[in-house]
């Protein structure tokens, strides 16, 4: 977690964005690691967000070497709430995990994860448990 | 013609949970439309509900990005792959910003 906070103080005020790639069980999922990406929105990049394809395909095969899997994606939303916004679900995949952290003044504060419902409707919030031994420790 | 639809992970659990699809199509419209009439639920994660192309939804014909071909009416050949890519997009909305100083 550590990592994805000092990320989004680093890009502040603009969003940060990356890749969270780890394992998928069938209970929980473990983030073993992160792939920092650009923000490509050049045009606004305070409160949007975006990865190109061209990206994906990178954090998808960063997955492969790692042989784990690409399991979703992390950005900042730079003095507003750690929750989803219409723009976020209106612009979501399902299966992934979003995680959000909020950071206000330069400083991290709320962290959530969030998965899309199958009809596109809403988000289910994911709970989020700290590992000594993992990615967001490190 | 034959041609295989790559099936990106987010996807692959409205599509048989395969990663890829065999189809005969002509154009890569003809191809998304019979993967969305075999597989409902995709529909609406690829179309929004104009029935256009999801702006994050790419496609790719082996490697070319169809908007710089002939979007959905591009043709395609025998053993032709093509690619779903997502790209990823979200952010905060101005009015749920706080007060910056």
């Amino acid at each position: 977690m550590r990592r994805i906070h000092a990320h989004g103080v680093e890009t502040y005020p603009h969003e940060c964005c990356g890749a969270l790639l780890g394992r998928d069980g069938d209970s929980a999922r473990e983030v073993t690691d992160l792939l920092p990406l650009a923000n490509r929105r050049d045009d606004s990049p305070h409160n949007r967000f975006e990865v190109t394809p061209d990206d994906v395909r990178l954090a998808e095969k960063t997955a492969r070497e790692k042989r784990v899997e690409l399991l979703g994606w992390y950005h900042s939303h730079p003095d507003a709430p750690a929750r989803p916004s219409e723009y976020d679900r209106d612009h979501a995949w399902p299966w992934y995990s979003y995680i959000i952290v909020s950071v206000q003044k330069g400083e991290p504060r709320d962290t959530t994860s969030w998965r899309l419902q199958d009809d596109r409707a809403a988000y289910d919030p994911e709970s989020i448990e700290t590992l000594a031994h993992s990615a967001g420790a490190e | 013609m034959a041609v295989k639809v790559m099936i990106p992970t987010p996807l692959r659990t409205y599509a048989g949970k395969q990663e890829s699809v065999d189809l005969q199509a002509g154009t890569v419209g003809e191809a998304l439309s019979a993967l969305t009439t075999k597989f409902v639920e995709l529909k609406k994660h690829l179309y929004s509900d104009d029935g256009r192309l999801r702006s994050f939804v790419n496609v790719y014909v082996n490697d070319e990005d169809i908007r710089y071909l002939q979007k959905d009416q591009t043709r395609v050949k025998e053993g032709d792959t093509i690619s779903i890519v997502p790209s990823i997009a979200g952010g905060t909305p101005p009015e749920e910003h706080s007060h910056r100083n």
